[in-house]
């Protein structure tokens, strides 16, 4: 196909919810050119790393069970960002959920049980056979065969406004292209480091970040300096506790530490900071990414004994061990002595009864502080061993504000074709906090829509 | 500790170990295929884990178009690559003697100058064996001097791969079957349920990250088009043996019925499978067989096509020369399979035996 002069709808950025809105300009007839700033290889950003969909259904829906209703997805949505969120693209969202997971299947994408160890989440979200990867793939597959033109390792530097109108982009090497319409799919700004230090301060120089290194914001940034109005707390980050070995970008979901309820977690000193016993893990694992954070070095350990082995995930890297916890504190780099000071207390202040893996056993202990207030056995059993903790951001939560029409909103009221969907606008819905498999609801739903949007307004 | 300081082992095992704990900490690939199901059941991927999982794998490649840690990321994923390299370095290890086996794996040339020996052979057995009377093809060799010749050019190499399989299956940890484990791995060794993605739409071979059967319903046909010659030739020597019916068969006897549409799915199924490596990225399998695989399927695409031939040509003065080219090809093919890649389909059912639920 030879390249049109001005596009009907130009999509910035490769995943999800990109694609989403490339599939439904395609099919509503516009030209469309897909620019993803990251090389074949790595497209995708951070839906390269996601693997579930958050869907509302009623009954049993491909492969989700039972029911999960309106009220029920929304209750469980207010609960986690404590109200941050906006009640009316919230409601949409949840909505529209249900009519994407057959318009996936339709278009590619595949769905399988829920994995091995994910149980709980059978009836409220659907997973991809392959993961996030292959559910790109498929949707790269399908936009090929739809005609949609896709330009890989072509970041936009600057997106050009005029009159409260998009008119044409510019990529980093200085190509321009003209559209009629936009659409901005381009991720957070989890993978600018400076960013992330300027607004969280210098700790995050050592956090690790989880996904794409592709998500810079730089089209986020442009938009808010020509006055988009913004969503979200700029200074925040989603993180959680992950394998301090991991690599700086791009480890994704294997780098989980799950034994964090069955250890004592120290921090550089050898001292403990935190209940690790508050609740099960998939309930308490976002907190201690936060938590870890606030330590010196931003660095912690979580030191299990041999009784812990077979109760949590495997783990991507094998753990550090010993015979002795002195010898398990020089692997790590831990001071012997006050380590053991911090074992022997902890395991005194341990107190007899039943041990349950699975649930809250109340197995907790006495006259510490903090108290580890389920999970509590001493740690005394050989070999013992030990993984180092970091902070390990998700995303962010700062993105422009769009209306239900997913049409960005500028200073002076929307911006007539410039639409917004996925982790760029996800602040407007998710304000704070983390629900498993939503990112990729906020993308498809306002993928979809923003694809429409712009179509219409281009033709 | 970062993760420059982790060392990689280098050994295939190592190396698939250093690659299935990535993935047993991921789980994304769970509904492709038998291997990560087995590899979430396991409380330690042992030696012996790791070889059974590798036999596991048919090198549909679902996992590698699907993962987010290949190459250039640095976590160095190809599970299809390295999985295929334990296969390759156990059925070499567990043939007598090894040299045979890493000559013809590797080498196509080496499978085809063996292939002109078995031809030499036969044209020399031909004519010095030419016997004084006969029907058909007894006419140019008597049914005594075949049996002479291909009973043990058989059973000896069937006699060295049951050899391997012993020390393998013990590898493994196979221990003592039940009817149910059989019944399980005929099922799936005869759906190729393992080539079908795990829910239908195939493999990722010639058509990288785009789905397909094509793989799948290639080696099908070369399997089942396989075991209808085979059977074929069975029935025969059941024919001649109990019940006293010496060839030439009618076209509509059970021989015929089974060795002519097994002939045709066999051609089929082979030209296929190479129609379709040729377009895979041979980066996903076994490094250093390609030849050698290539060489196996053309050979085993001789096999049936000169059997479909002679057959075609039945009563013509061409007989004798298609004789001596079929025969030579099957000579070459029955010898040859313990040190080809003919051995993978032993091998890959006693890993479905030992992978139980």
């Amino acid at each position: 196909m030879s390249e049109p002069p001005v596009w009907d709808v130009v999509v910035v950025g490769g995943g999800n919810a990109a694609l989403c809105a490339a599939i439904e300009a395609a099919e509503a007839g516009a030209t469309v050119l897909v620019l993803e700033s990251a090389p074949r290889i790595y497209r995708g950003g951070n839906s390269r790393h996601t693997r579930n969909f958050r869907c509302m259904h009623h009954g049993p829906l491909s492969v989700l069970t039972g029911t999960y209703g309106e009220d029920e997805y929304y209750d469980d949505l207010m609960r986690v960002t404590k109200g941050e969120t906006d009640p009316e693209l919230a409601r949409l969202t949840i909505r529209y959920s249900e009519a994407c997971l057959p318009w996936m299947e339709a278009h590619g994408v595949r769905f399988q049980a829920s994995l091995s160890g994910t149980l709980s989440l059978d009836r409220t979200n659907a997973f991809f056979l392959g993961g996030g990867k292959a559910l790109v793939n498929a949707y790269y597959a399908t936009a090929e065969d739809l005609g949609v033109s896709v330009r890989y390792e072509a970041e936009v530097g600057h997106v050009h406004l005029e009159d409260g109108a998009f008119q044409w982009l510019e990529l980093t090497d200085g190509t321009r292209i003209a559209g009629r319409a936009v659409v901005l799919a381009s991720g957070g700004f989890q993978a600018d480091i400076d960013w992330l230090a300027r607004a969280w301060g210098p700790a995050a120089r050592n956090f690790l970040i989880r996904g794409t290194p592709y998500n810079r914001g730089v089209v986020l940034r442009d938009l808010l300096d020509q006055g988009a109005q913004s969503v979200g707390d700029p200074t925040q980050c989603h993180a959680v506790a992950i394998d301090g070995r991991a690599p700086k970008y791009d480890a994704g979901i294997v780098t989980r530490v799950d034994c964090v309820p069955f250890s004592v977690v120290v921090n550089r000193d050898g001292q403990r900071f935190h209940d690790e016993g508050e609740d099960v893990w998939p309930k308490r694992y976002a907190i201690w990414g936060r938590l870890v954070a606030a330590q010196p070095d931003q660095v912690a350990y979580a030191i299990i004994d041999d009784k812990a082995r077979g109760l949590f995930m495997p783990t991507v890297f094998p753990p550090v061990e010993a015979e002795t916890l002195e010898g398990l504190a020089q692997a790590l780099g831990l001071p012997g002595p006050a380590l053991r000071e911090t074992v022997d207390a902890f395991n005194a202040a341990c107190r007899p009864g039943s041990f349950h893996p699975t649930e809250r056993d109340g197995l907790a202990t006495e006259g510490i502080e903090p108290p580890k207030t389920n999970w509590a056995r001493p740690i005394d059993t050989p070999p013992f061993r030990g993984y180092s903790l970091r902070p390990g951001v998700t995303f962010t939560y700062l993105g422009l504000r769009v209306c239900p029409r997913a049409q960005v909103q500028g200073a002076d009221g929307p911006l007539r074709n410039v639409y917004a969907a996925g982790e760029i606008m996800a602040g407007s819905i998710l304000g704070q906090g983390y629900l498993a498999g939503f990112g990729m609801t906020i993308g498809t739903v306002f993928g979809r829509i923003a694809g429409q949007e712009a179509a219409t307004h281009a033709r | 500790m970062r993760d420059d300081q982790i060392v990689y082992p280098a050994g295939p095992v190592d190396e698939a170990r250093r690659q299935l704990e990535i993935c047993n900490a991921c789980r994304y690939c769970e509904g492709y295929c038998d291997v990560f199901p087995a590899l979430t059941r396991l409380t330690e991927i042992d030696n012996a884990a790791v070889t059974r999982l590798a036999g596991v794998c048919h090198n549909c490649r679902g996992c590698y178009y699907a993962c987010q840690y290949t190459p250039p990321h640095e976590f160095e994923l190809n599970l299809p690559a390295a999985l295929a390299e334990v296969r390759q370095e156990g059925w070499e290890r567990h043939a007598r003697p090894q040299l045979l086996a890493r000559a013809f794996h590797r080498s196509g040339l080496a499978l085809a100058a063996a292939l002109v020996v078995g031809l030499a052979a036969m044209f020399a057995a031909l004519a010095a064996l030419r016997p004084e009377s006969g029907e058909g093809f007894y006419a140019y060799l008597s049914h005594a001097a075949m049996v002479a010749i291909f009973l043990p050019a058989f059973l000896l190499p069937l006699g060295v791969i049951g050899l391997g399989l012993r020390g393998y299956w013990r590898e493994i940890g196979g221990g003592r079957l039940a009817w149910a484990d059989v019944v399980r791995a005929s099922r799936r060794a005869a759906s190729m349920r393992n080539l079908d993605g795990g829910q239908g739409q195939g493999c990722n071979f010639e058509k990288g990250e785009r789905y397909s059967n094509a793989r799948r319903h290639a080696h099908q046909a070369t399997m089942w088009g396989f075991l209808m010659c085979f059977a074929a030739t069975s029935v025969a020597t059941l024919m001649h043996y109990g019940l006293g019916m010496e060839a030439p068969y009618g076209p509509f006897s059970p021989p015929k019925l089974l060795g002519v549409p097994g002939g045709i799915l066999l051609c089929i199924g082979t030209a296929g499978l190479m129609a379709l490596k040729l377009r895979a990225d041979p980066g996903l399998g076994a490094s250093g067989v390609l030849s050698g695989e290539f060489g196996f399927t053309a050979l085993l695409f001789t096999v049936s096509a000169t059997g479909l031939a002679l057959y075609a040509a039945t009563g013509t003065a061409a007989v004798p020369a298609l004789l001596a080219l079929h025969l030579g090809a099957v000579l070459a093919f029955f010898l040859l399979m313990p040190y080809s890649k003919m051995v993978h389909g032993f091998y890959r059912f006693a890993a479905l035996l030992a992978d139980r639920r």
